[in-house]
């Protein structure tokens, strides 16, 4: 199935060199987790702060356990968007 | 202490200046800068007095903290009754001009009448004289510095002037510091121009006394740790600025688009942040060159741009190919997402074009958006606009108005009254985005409930900057919570009121307070004052302040049915996003609000809260 990946601010390094305006489409496999995509790409967590699935607000303790679904938005910025070190 | 114990009162009918003690009483019950200063002017003025007569003052106002070693203290207030809005006006700038007026020797300074021609206030530390500025009337903020910098012959006096919106009567002209930072809401710039003050030049070598200087300085280094050790402050906004927003806003939906016809903007990500540091097709440049600071920040938020030399809106021009402020989110919003327009180097001219002419930002793009609604609908033709096509996304269009606007041209004129005003004219009263005349800015509270409540009861019309529980709502600053949901918004609103009114009493950013809470800011006010400052106090001071302004309103006419939202928020349901379905819950915030508050169910103050309040 596919889904929206957007990481913004500094996490736009972790996109692949097709994506455009912070955004890509990809594949991911049925049960994936918030935590699986962001494996997937080399996007450590520790520098995943504000979450955001279909614009909803995924905490930080879900993201393991967060499954997604066909044609979700997953949007993920940095702790420079609130957040503490 | 900091206080100079110094007030300036200029009178522009006799031409007068003149020194006179600082009320030390007042200083140690509303703190300064937004609260002192609104404590003479509500002593002063009648509430219903008309902003635009010589009865109004305006008063330039510093805190005890402003240029001082304390982090982010180059704020300065501007307080007067609102040109926009009728209402009491409180429009904060930060930049330099403050702390130079501080170092002069002067904690406020105090305009009153109107002068015959016009003129410029020029002052060199406690020597101040009203001059002759008939040469710089007409001219632009850029213009009148560089004139007042000659004139001077001194490349180091500071500057606050008003462009030519100032003069012409655009109703929501900005005094604009520094060429690029701006007391930019509710018209205090068109107050301003109506006594026929163009600028203030400044030079101040004096120094600011603290009482305390070991503490102070403690208190100040823990202060910057904590700004630097924090990832907003820290990392987030020196690198982003304030756009790192733009993004945020529009995945969570609540990104008013199109005057707020809907809630996202399919050309967010062509206008944020992240847009600004991408390399553009046309020259391979970005659009942003590099951050910069105010007066003693270490947050260093500003944006400094340089646009593409044969963009069509500066070719041939320039004076707009170097490097100038560039956007912050508030603007790329109001004169992007609200006019539909996704063209980052429009917005980039128009943002340059509101300093140069002392424009705000904020009611010029939503104004423009309200206007090319009514021109989809036919209610506005090119036979108003002058032949000018005004329709959404039409980035040409948006320029052109911008200029005429800024030069009370043509329509332009028309859109200088404000959306208030330009609605009523054309009959969709309804289509004005805006609480007690003034627009509200870049979150609907369709998509972030407090906010609504936030824009109903701010004291200076609507305005994102009395309560930002978006930091909350959105960000988890302090703790998150759910933005879809009214409730405890009421308290959330009322705290980050009150909290907010003291930071700006202190002559501090309001953006320390993603890192410092005023247990952090006490002690800096203690090592700056003499006197017992604690978390406690300066929240009290801060209700006292909005108790203060909510009086003079009340004064000069306002009631609970001025603290509402547009009906378009109200009714008309959010269409995509998360907030999709929803409308702002306004009706279900506003009596617990004002039981919070202790006002009465009329939202009056009442006695026993003014007595509480030593009001």
């Amino acid at each position: 199935m596919k889904v929206t990946l957007k990481l913004y601010a500094s996490l736009g390094q972790y996109l692949p060199d097709h994506a455009e305006k912070n955004e890509v489409e990809v594949e991911i496999e049925q049960e994936t987790s918030v935590e699986g995509v962001l494996a997937k790409h080399g996007v450590p967590p520790e520098h995943c702060h504000l979450v955001l699935i279909n614009g909803h607000y995924l905490a930080p303790s879900e993201s393991a356990v967060k499954t997604l679904k066909d044609g979700d938005a997953l949007a993920i910025w940095p702790p420079v968007a609130g957040g503490k070190k | 202490m900091s206080w100079t114990q110094k007030v300036l009162r200029v009178n522009l009918t006799n031409g007068t200046c003149q020194s006179e003690p600082l009320n030390m009483e007042w200083a140690k019950k509303y703190l300064g800068s937004r609260g002192l200063a609104t404590k003479y002017y509500t002593e002063e003025c009648d509430p219903k007095v008309d902003p635009l007569s010589a009865d109004n003052k305006l008063i330039f106002a510093t805190g005890p903290l402003t240029g001082t070693a304390a982090p982010t203290s180059g704020r300065w207030t501007v307080i007067t009754k609102g040109a926009l809005t009728n209402a009491i006006a409180c429009s904060n700038s930060g930049g330099f001009f403050g702390a130079e007026l501080k170092n002069a020797g002067w904690d406020m300074v105090i305009f009153e009448g109107k002068s015959a021609s016009p003129v410029y206030l020029d002052i060199t530390n406690d020597q101040a004289e009203l001059k002759d500025a008939s040469a710089m009337w007409g001219k632009s903020v850029w213009d009148t510095e560089d004139m007042l910098r000659a004139a001077r012959g001194d490349n180091d006096i500071r500057c606050a002037s008003i462009g030519q919106a100032g003069e012409n009567g655009n109703l929501y002209a900005a005094i604009v510091n520094d060429k690029d930072r701006a007391a930019g809401r509710s018209g205090v710039g068109t107050v301003m121009g109506s006594k026929n003050l163009k600028a203030v030049a400044c030079r101040g070598t004096q120094g600011i006394q603290v009482s305390d200087p070991m503490k102070f300085m403690q208190a100040t280094g823990a202060c910057n740790q904590i700004l630097a050790d924090n990832p907003v402050t820290g990392e987030g906004l020196p690198t982003y600025g304030t756009q790192v927003l733009m993004n945020v806003i529009n995945e969570t939906g609540a990104l008013p688009t199109r005057n707020g016809t809907e809630v996202q903007f399919e050309g967010a990500a062509d206008i944020g942040g992240e847009a600004m540091t991408t390399p553009r097709e046309s020259d391979g440049k970005a659009n942003l060159v590099s951050n910069a600071a105010c007066f003693g920040c270490p947050i260093s938020c500003q944006r400094r741009s340089q646009m593409d030399p044969n963009h069509f809106s500066v070719a041939g021009e320039p004076k707009y190919h170097g490097v100038e402020g560039g956007l912050e989110y508030e603007n790329a919003w109001s004169l992007g997402a609200a006019t539909g327009v996704n063209d980052l180097e429009a917005l980039t001219y128009c943002n340059y074009i509101c300093n140069e002419y002392g424009m705000d930002p904020i009611t010029l793009g939503t104004t423009i958006g309200a206007a090319m609604e009514m021109f989809q609908i036919g209610a506005i033709t090119t036979e108003n606009t002058g032949g000018i096509q005004l329709e959404f996304g039409n980035a040409e269009a948006l320029c052109k108005i911008c200029d005429m606007t800024g030069l009370g041209e043509g329509f332009g004129k028309e859109i200088g009254l404000g959306s208030k005003r330009l609605c009523e004219k054309y009959g969709h009263p309804e289509l004005s985005m805006s609480v007690k005349g003034q627009e509200f800015p870049a979150y609907d509270p369709r998509g972030i409930q407090g906010m609504g409540l936030t824009y109903a009861t701010s004291n200076r019309g609507a305005c994102h900057l009395r309560s930002y529980t978006v930091a909350s709502e959105v960000l988890g600053i302090p703790e998150k919570t759910d933005p879809l949901t009214p409730d405890g918004k009421a308290g959330l609103v009322k705290a980050f009121q009150d909290a907010t009114a003291a930071f700006d009493a202190a002559g501090i950013c309001i953006f320390t307070s993603f890192a410092l809470t005023l247990d952090d800011v006490a002690p800096m006010i203690d090592g700056d004052l003499e006197g017992d400052w604690s978390s406690e106090t300066l929240m009290e001071v801060g209700e006292r302040i909005w108790n203060l302004e909510r009086k003079f309103n009340m004064d000069a006419g306002f009631t609970a049915a001025d603290d509402t939202l547009p009906q378009r928020l109200l009714k008309d349901a959010a269409k995509t996003g998360p907030a999709e379905g929803k409308v702002s819950e306004l009706g279900k915030m506003l009596p617990e609000y004002y039981e919070l508050r202790g006002w009465t169910p009329d939202g009056v103050p009442s006695n026993e809260t003014l007595s509480r309040l030593d009001l």
